[in-house]
């Protein structure tokens, strides 16, 4: 029986279940002590000095600054901008400026207390508009870190000639990842000097990258491994090179094992966010409700440093223009530096930011046409055929059509729409109702040739004991990829899926198969592995004549076949050549694949509390094939409740450049008792060049709820927000305005 | 951290006496707040644990005993509480999530203070008395004069909550309500709480009511000025709207991490209005 298209067991899940699996604080680590940071209080400083006094035993405790740094003073990513400990200049609160090592964990902390940075404070620019207004130069002349265009028609003329144009201004904020365990690592030096990292991590080969320059170390030397861990939704994508190279640093210096783990406070006001964005959105349609005009302006908060901005920004511009055509289009999207911690990773990874935009203005195009706002996206949805605004042509796989179609049955839609009109008009309803829709698009994998330049590799292996091996650096995070890329496997071979058994994600046990990031790892490296498991199954039959039944016989071939070691094929990204996309336009195929998806979200708003109940959600999402059904129905959900604690719930709170309610107290993420009923539909639309037909899940679900959370307030109460989150306090003061 | 664990009641009190610093641990649900941010290190704990009768919930002929280290799931179940001091329970069950319900006491909730102490204002309207015992003493305080302002108590160095009494009103209400108004629909901090209780004699006079609201001040408050105004008037829309102007007199709330000022009054306001027009 195949496994595909199966509900199975985790890999990993019994481990989980039983509270076997260590996370990293969990593991012990002999010898070990504990590491802490030592952070900036300002968010633009000189620093003048940094003092240790007197009252600590600092005699017990290892310190390193920036002069203990043995090569470059930096965390790699697309750029070195960003030091590993800051140095003379200080551009956000609680960046890091020393470390120190302590044999216990609480005296590490009570040190702490001892030490004292004296600052000269320089001018900051601590939001978008202070940074577009140079309150402070953090980046070349302008603080822009990365700017991008994309231009085809003339929007300019085209809006002139629409029948119905809008103008609105978007603004969306910082989202904590929230994930249920905070950033750890333990470092320690092997006594052939290579540097050991073990960790809560998405991407162990970032980690080898980032620690090269530091260290001055070549690739081999360098060996990192994943713990088990607790989530990361783009959180543990590229944090953990920091944490790792503090870490490092600390251990290098003590020349023991360090832990550095951070508490969830320490967590929440350090790490990476969701990039707040600013969205000015011009749109304009014919009278037939055609979409003829779009010129949209995207500013986003990159924080202090790059990190990974670009890519971010790139994402949200190309997702821009929603899963509409339009034939004029400009959309031009810069991401700009201010003095607050670095914004970075985050599901969804910048699309999220623009799609809230592109959708939610179909509720003003309604208003101003009275069309309502379903028509609109229909007479506008991409189908085969359709050109995307970087002149995409979609060839293949665009179930969006099917996905709306879904939905709206699903919901009843129009019926609900009447009703709660009628219900709003009732004096005495003690709530007004609401219904609103979305459609979105998701490109899967690496934008335009990111792929090209990954590179990735991922090996199948049979091993001597007769049993299948999966080699790839895809991080289970709670994605459920271990038993996706077995499933693959498993059918791809012909084998049951418990003969499947995945190799430990260490850097020295497996290559490097890309980041766990972009809703990549079942469409490119399952594909790769599909790959690898044909060759693989070619090579057993090639010798065996006939493939094994049993275990026993599988034994039997293996002890042949893998007799001086695993039998392994690797298999290697190749460039997709129907596809071409050009990095300096912005003009072509930007994603080998999109994934579809529609919703529906009906909910109450109290009118003695202006608190917002979400009452159902309705989505049906086309991700080409659901490899394992139950694991993409919990990423749907999973994301779709986060997506709703955006829109309604999580309010980061900032003052002075930093964080302030950095406990999960007071910012609000939603509970298990905060989830609304919600019914999942899978659209399958296979794209040939995924593993049967799959293509990417994990982001989708985030982009798309918010939007369709205000299209249903705006039903309910009257109220356009274009600003999230909705909370009763801003519903309460816009409806006093209103009066 | 230093624990100490004594037996009994009379081990606890002498305990309690020598070591007037000690923090006495019920429940530990707000302690582990402390613990976890460093705060307890070098202080010493007082287990309470070992003072099973405290834990009593039970009839007496006035009405119910509920001793302080009742849990929150112990009052929401218990059958007298449930018919006869329904806004209790209705609080109880706001507390937190089921698992804080599980382990969470009365008399740490009290002892605790917070401003947006949940069962407050049920305990408010109902006139409750906190029975207090130390070595040498017992007293009996009114729960809306227990507190001396955010996370402070009058109890005295060596002063333990020992229970509550709540006693029976004479004639059932004939309206009641709880209304919490949180962050979210579980492990919640009140941006306002309400509790209160009508009677209404002939024509819609108002024999008698009693309103509370949590989190809108540095302790909860009984709506006196909105309460004397309602007394002995008809209930109608008029009588309402002049009642609530009173409401600021009552209360103070302010703008902090979770809600604003203006939010607070407003929703209080509604929350008042909706209760008195039985909506
Ligand atoms: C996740 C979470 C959610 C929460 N949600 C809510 C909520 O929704 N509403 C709400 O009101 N509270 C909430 N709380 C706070 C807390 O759970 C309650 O206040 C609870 O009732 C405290 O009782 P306890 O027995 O756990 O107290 P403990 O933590 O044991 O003690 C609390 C304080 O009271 C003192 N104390 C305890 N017992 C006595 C006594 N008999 N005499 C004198 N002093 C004493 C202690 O020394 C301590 O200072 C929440 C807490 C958490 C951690």
């Amino acid at each position: 029986m195949p496994a595909v298209g199966q509900d199975k067991l985790r890999k990993e899940g019994p481990k989980k279940l039983t509270g076997a699996a260590l996370y990293v604080d969990d593991i012990p680590v002999k010898g070990a002590w504990h590491g802490v940071t030592v952070r900036s209080t300002v968010p633009h400083a000189r620093i003048k000095d940094i003092r240790f006094l007197k009252g600590f035993p600092w005699k017990q405790a290892v310190v390193v600054t920036a002069a203990d740094i043995p090569g470059i003073n930096c965390v790699r990513l697309i750029e070195d901008d960003q030091p590993l400990l800051a140095d003379a200049i200080t551009r956000h609160v609680h960046e890091p400026v020393a470390l120190i090592a302590h044999p216990d964990r609480s005296a590490a902390y009570e040190s702490l207390k001892f030490v004292e940075i004296e600052y000269e404070a320089l001018p900051a620019a601590l939001t978008i508009e202070e940074s577009l207004r140079k309150k402070a130069i953090l980046r070349g002349s302008d603080n822009v870190f990365k700017q991008f265009r994309i231009k085809k028609g003339d929007a300019a003329k085209a809006m002139k000639k629409a029948w119905k144009t809008v103008d609105t201004v978007f603004r969306v904020p910082h989202q904590e990842q929230a994930y249920i365990e905070p950033q750890g690592m333990v470092s320690w030096f092997e006594k052939d000097g290579t540097l050991v990292l073990l960790g809560s991590l998405q991407c162990p080969y970032y980690i080898v990258k980032a620690m090269q320059p530091i260290f001055g170390l070549p690739e081999e030397k360098i060996r990192v491994v994943q713990a088990v861990t607790g989530g990361g939704f783009g959180g543990k994508e590229e944090y953990p090179n920091m944490i790792a190279g503090h870490a490092a640093l600390l251990a290098r210096k003590a020349k023991r094992p360090i832990k550095m783990i951070y508490d969830r406070h320490e967590d929440m006001a350090v790490t990476t966010k969701r990039h707040p964005a600013v969205v000015r959105h011009r749109a304009g349609i014919d009278r037939k409700g055609k979409l003829v005009a779009l010129d949209i302006d995207v500013v986003m908060d990159a924080g202090a440093y790059l990190t990974l901005s670009p890519v971010v920004l790139s994402r949200g511009v190309l997702h821009a223009s929603g899963p509409y055509t339009c034939a004029d289009v400009d959309i031009r999207a810069r991401c700009v530096a201010t003095n607050t911690p670095p914004n970075g990773a985050y599901r969804g990874f910048g699309a999220p930011q623009t799609l809230f935009a592109a959708e939610l203005q179909w509720e003003n195009l309604s208003e101003a046409s009275k069309i309502d706002s379903l028509t609109l996206r229909e007479r506008n949805l991409v189908k085969i055929g359709s050109e995307l605004s970087t002149g995409q042509i979609l060839k293949e796989s665009v179930g969006l059509k099917k996905c709306l179609e879904v939905v709206v049955k699903r919901s009843a839609y129009a019926k609900r729409r009447k009703e709660h009109a009628l219900w709003n008009k009732k004096k005495t309803a003690p709530t007004w109702r609401g219904i609103g829709l979305a459609a979105v698009h998701h490109g899967s994998g690496f934008t335009g040739n990111g792929e090209v330049f990954l590179k990735s590799r991922a090996s199948l292996s049979l091993t001597k004991r007769g049993r299948f091996r999966i080699e790839a650096a895809a991080s289970e995070i709670g994605q459920g990829s271990m038993s996706t890329l077995s499933q693959i496997v498993a059918d791809a071979l012909g084998v049951p899926y418990e003969w499947i058994d995945l190799e430990v994600n260490d850097t020295r046990r497996v290559p490097d198969s890309g980041p766990t990031v972009a809703s990549r790892t079942c469409m490119v490296v399952g594909g790769l592995l599909h790959a690898a498991a044909r060759d693989l199954k070619a090579a057993i039959l090639a010798k065996t004549k006939k493939f094994p039944k049993t275990e026993t016989e599988l034994q039997a071939a293996a002890k042949a076949l893998a007799a001086k070691g695993p039998l392994r094929f690797t298999r290697r990204f190749e460039k997709n050549t129907d596809i071409e996309f050009d990095d300096k336009t912005y003009r072509g195929d930007a994603y080998g694949s999109y994934g579809y998806a529609a919703l529906a979200v009906d909910l109450e708003v109290d009118r003695t509390t202006y608190e917002v109940s979400v009452k159902k959600v309705w989505t049906a999402q086309d991700i080409g094939k659901a490899i394992n059904p139950k694991i993409v129905e919990g990423q749907i959900m999973g994301g779709t409740l986060q997506a709703l604690g955006w829109a309604l719930l999580e309010k980061p709170v900032y003052k002075n450049g930093a964080m302030i309610n950095n406990q999960l107290t007071n910012y609000i993420i939603p509970t298990a008792m905060d989830a609304p009923a919600m019914d999942v539909v899978l659209v399958e639309e296979p794209y040939s060049r995924g593993p049967f037909g799959a293509k990417g899940v994990g982001e989708m679900p985030m982009d798309i709820p918010a939007p369709a959370v205000c299209a249903a307030i705006r039903q309910a109460t009257g109220l356009l927000f274009p600003e999230i989150p909705v909370t009763p306090e801003s519903i309460a003061e816009a409806l006093r305005r209103k009066k | 951290m230093k624990v100490l664990t004594p037996r009994d009641e009379r081990d606890a009190l002498r305990l309690y006496r020598r070591n007037p610093d000690a923090f006495p641990l019920a429940g530990g649900t707000d302690l582990m707040v402390l613990w976890n941010a460093g705060l307890l290190n070098k202080k010493t704990i007082l287990d309470l644990s070992g003072l099973r009768d405290w834990s009593r919930i039970r009839e007496t002929p006035k009405g119910v005993w509920i001793g302080a280290l009742a849990t929150h799931a112990e009052i929401r179940t218990h059958p007298a509480i449930r018919e006869r001091f329904p806004l209790l329970v209705d609080s109880c069950r706001t507390v937190g999530g089921r698992q804080i319900q599980n382990r969470g006491t009365l008399g740490g909730n009290i002892a605790n203070a917070s401003p947006a102490g949940d069962t407050f204002p049920a305990l408010a309207v109902y006139a409750a008395l906190v029975h207090t015992v130390s070595d040498n003493d017992r007293r009996v305080m009114p729960i809306d004069e227990i507190f001396a302002g955010v996370k402070k108590t009058h109890l005295k160095a060596g002063e333990l909550i020992e229970g509550v009494e709540l006693q029976t009103p004479p004639n059932p209400p004939s309206r009641w309500r709880f209304r919490k108004v949180g962050t979210r629909a579980a492990q919640a901090i009140s941006k306002t709480v309400f509790a209160g209780q009508l009677w209404l004699g002939k024509d819609k006079v108002v024999d008698d009511v009693k309103l509370a609201l949590g989190s809108v001040a540095p302790t909860v408050k009984r709506l006196r000025h909105v309460e004397t105004h309602l007394t002995g008037r008809a209930l109608d829309g008029k009588t309402i709207e002049s009642a609530l102007r009173l409401l600021p007199g009552d209360i103070h709330p302010i703008d902090d991490i979770r809600s604003t000022r203006e939010y607070r009054l407003q929703v209080s306001r509604n929350l008042i209005r909706s209760f008195l027009m039985g909506r």
